[in-house]
């Protein structure tokens, strides 16, 4: 790999600083204790309680999976502290009574909380390694009869709600990580869109992990009723440690009869230096239900953090007509590992799904899409198209395609296409002789070879994310 | 045409370079005054198209030894885009397509980077579109390409014309057109070396990078060069070209190495 693309490629991480602020850490280890701890600090009814107990007595007897391409030493689960709280008081009622060193966090990783401040009307609600520190616009979307607020809120205040879907989706014994996750977690967003109402903002999470041995196990919830429509996004980063912090989040989103939920994630979590020291984990299950007829789950990711990766949002698709959609970027540098993909699991009639995947491999790192189309024997007239493009920069990374297939209904259609491209010396000579540096090359190369994902994105954010894989990608042409 | 007292824009002295660590340029010299045109011919393998490389800076390429000086600067210091900016084009026997990014985008990036080296004024999408627009007419192009991504599923013939069309908004001193007639039906082989020709300034010059003659019946060199083993073997006028179509280039090798022993 020529020097210019080697330096394009190594651009230090903006958000790794610490936040020096008092945490009440819970000790490490895990056992049936720390999980009546962390149920008794959140004030938790039984039900809950016994819903983690019976998610932990599962993983106890579950295996760590091994089927990614993904490879890192065994985590020690018993290293990992489980809970970590900033020390000042939880819940509040407004923005003014946040600690103000919290406040200054955010406002480095540009996180608007004040609600003045805030971008053209997006809510926020802010989750600190375990808890959820603030919600923006409470009030207003509670006018409309949209619930937006913590889970652990969500808990003490709609109990019923959380209890009839929590676990629906993504059930406790899954698999082992949403498993520890059902045991574990610690908070998250809980969104409730009433019938026929269309969520008059963006909602938004902003996850940030910041204590070293601690590990982020959140939960988010999201229902949409008939005729209801949300746009949700989710934004992640974490101080840089040399140690590995594992993040463990559990997805479940519900949609009923023509509701429509689009997901969008910025996934930015610290990533390891260059040497593949530190870095986060991300090990996530996330999972979208479309229950009702004409209802459309879309997820769409741009991935550019973590250590590992290993993700495959997916859409199970019951409803007669439904839309499962997924389209990812994915791009991994220097020695991270990114298995990343989807499942859409075709049950009703009629129903469709796409799924556009754009991988983007650099330095000594690893990519894999992985994807499963399962389409079972009742669903007639069900159709899929998959497109999965790879993109590798310099000579010593990798990329591979697992699609997995499997059509059991003869009416169905399935499409896949792939493909692997190189930004290579003569590309970027060509644009070099026609005037145009490196590091514009690139960006415009890489940008290009994303298009159909970015246009997926809210505005706003398709911005955020083209500058990201810029400054994953920028740096000094040698 | 050549011109009494033009400038020199370009002058190579004793060029060597090689790739992989094979030498293929073995001791070039060369001379380009402002409004000439000179060909460059010579069998496969003869190393024409490193030449033509070697010029505007591909990486994959080392000089050994000799100098290039371009306008009185030394080429071999500038980066591949400098050179670029500073008005030295090369047209690709192979232009790379680019997936995903429209052709348009892309042309006004480069119009825009080289016009800001040269202190004029950037152009914004529409002022560019109407400009590119005339452009395309020259070179008879559909401005449905605009819209393409870079040469993606794009025929040999609309790569070369696409490339033509770069040289045409570029505005370069030094063309270097490598291996442009290739793979060109005789329509599309007349409509762009009109475009060429209408290029064509008492300002700038070109160096013609050819196997056949083919292309020099609509494009005539002042100086024609036989190129072999990496060294210019022969230098004539537009008479040595058809001269090389009716007897080969083996003669003018033989005479070469006569001439040699001779010396």
């Amino acid at each position: 790999m020529s020097t210019a693309l080697q330096n394009l490629v190594n651009q230090p991480y903006r958000h790794g600083f610490v936040t020096a602020i008092e945490s009440d850490v819970a000790p490490k280890g895990l056992n049936e204790d720390t999980i009546r701890m962390i149920s008794g600090k959140k004030n938790e009814p039984k039900w809950l309680l016994d819903f983690r107990l019976d998610a932990y007595r599962r993983w106890l007897k579950m295996e760590e999976p091994t089927w990614s391409s993904v490879k890192y030493p065994k985590v020690d689960f018993q290293a990992i502290s489980y809970y970590s709280a900033p020390k000042s008081k939880p819940k509040l009622d407004s923005m003014d009574q946040v600690d103000p060193e919290l406040l200054r966090t955010y406002e480095k990783l540009g996180v608007p909380m004040h609600e003045r401040a805030t971008l053209a009307g997006v809510a926020v609600d802010v989750i600190f390694d375990s808890v959820s520190v603030a919600t923006t616009y409470k009030a207003k979307l509670a006018e409309v009869g949209i619930i937006f607020c913590s889970i652990s809120e969500a808990v003490q205040l709609h109990p019923e709600l959380v209890r009839k879907y929590l676990g629906t989706v993504v059930p406790v014994g899954d698999n082992f990580f949403a498993a520890l996750n059902s045991a574990v977690f610690t908070d998250g967003s809980f969104c409730f869109i009433p019938k026929g109402v269309k969520c008059p903002m963006d909602l938004s999470t902003y996850f940030r992990i910041n204590t070293q041995d601690s590990g982020q196990f959140e939960r988010t919830l999201i229902i949409a009723e008939e005729g209801a429509s949300v746009s949700y996004l989710e934004g992640c980063t974490a101080p840089k440690f040399d140690t590995n912090q594992l993040h463990a989040a559990v997805v479940e989103l519900v949609a009923l009869d023509r509701a429509d939920i689009k997901y969008s994630t910025v996934q930015n979590w610290y990533a390891g230096d260059e040497n593949g020291v530190g870095g986060i984990y991300n090990f996530v299950t996330k999972r979208g239900l479309c229950k009702g007829v004409d209802s459309r789950i879309s997820w769409t990711q741009v991935e550019t953090g973590s250590a590992i990766t290993w993700k495959y949002p997916s859409c199970i698709l019951q409803g007669e007509n439904s839309i499962g959609e997924f389209y990812s970027v994915a791009l991994t540098n220097n020695h991270q590992q990114a298995d990343t993909g989807t499942k859409m699991v075709h049950i009703g009639r009629n129903t469709r799904s796409t799924i556009i995947s754009k991988g983007i491999s650099a330095g000594h790192s690893n990519n894999s899409y992985r994807g499963l189309v399962r389409i079972t024997p009742k669903a007639e007239g069900a159709r899929n198209y998959s497109q999965c493009d790879s993109m590798l920069i310099g000579d010593q990374c990798g990329a591979n395609t697992f699609p997995y297939i499997q059509v059991k209904n003869h009416s169905a259609t399935v499409e896949h296409e792939a493909s692997t491209s190189k930004i290579g010396e003569d590309q970027l000579f060509y644009f070099a002789q026609r005037g145009v540096g490196t590091e514009e090359a690139v960006s415009m190369i890489i940008n290009g070879f994303c298009k159909t994902v970015f246009q997926q994105l809210p505005m706003e954010f398709a911005v955020e994310a083209t500058k990201l894989l810029g400054l994953k990608l920028e740096g000094s042409v040698g | 045409m050549i011109l009494q007292d033009s400038k020199t824009l370009l002058e190579v002295r004793g060029l060597r370079a090689t790739v992989n660590g094979t030498e293929i340029l073995k001791g070039i010299d060369f001379t380009v005054k402002a409004g000439e045109v000179h060909a460059i011919m010579g069998p496969n393998g003869s190393g024409k198209s490193t030449f033509a490389k070697v010029l505007a800076g591909h990486p994959a390429y080392v000089v050994t030894s000799g100098e290039v000086v371009y306008e009185g600067r030394d080429l071999l210091e500038l980066k591949p885009e400098e050179r670029a900016r500073a008005g030295v084009f090369l047209a690709f026997q192979y232009p790379i397509e680019i997936p995903g990014v429209a052709n348009s985008q892309f042309l006004r990036l480069t119009y825009n980077s080289v016009q800001r080296e040269r202190g004029n004024d950037e152009l914004d999408p529409l002022e560019f579109d109407d400009f590119v627009r005339e452009k395309m007419k020259l070179l008879e192009m559909n401005p449905e390409f605009l819209d393409r991504s870079v040469n993606e599923g794009f025929s040999g013939g609309e790569k070369k014309r696409n490339e033509i069309l770069q040289m045409a908004l570029l505005e370069p001193r030094l063309a270097v057109l490598d291996e442009t007639d290739s793979g060109l039906d005789i329509d599309a082989l007349r409509v762009i070396a009109g475009g060429i020709n209408q290029l064509s300034t008492k300002d700038n010059a070109t160096i013609l990078v050819t196997h056949y003659q083919r292309l020099l019946d609509y494009i005539v060199p002042d100086y024609v060069h036989v190129m072999d083993g990496g060294r210019i073997i022969k230098t004539g006028g537009k008479d040595l070209a058809v001269e090389l179509e009716t007897r080969g280039y083996d003669w003018v090798g033989e005479e070469f190495a006569a001439a040699r022993v001779t010396a």
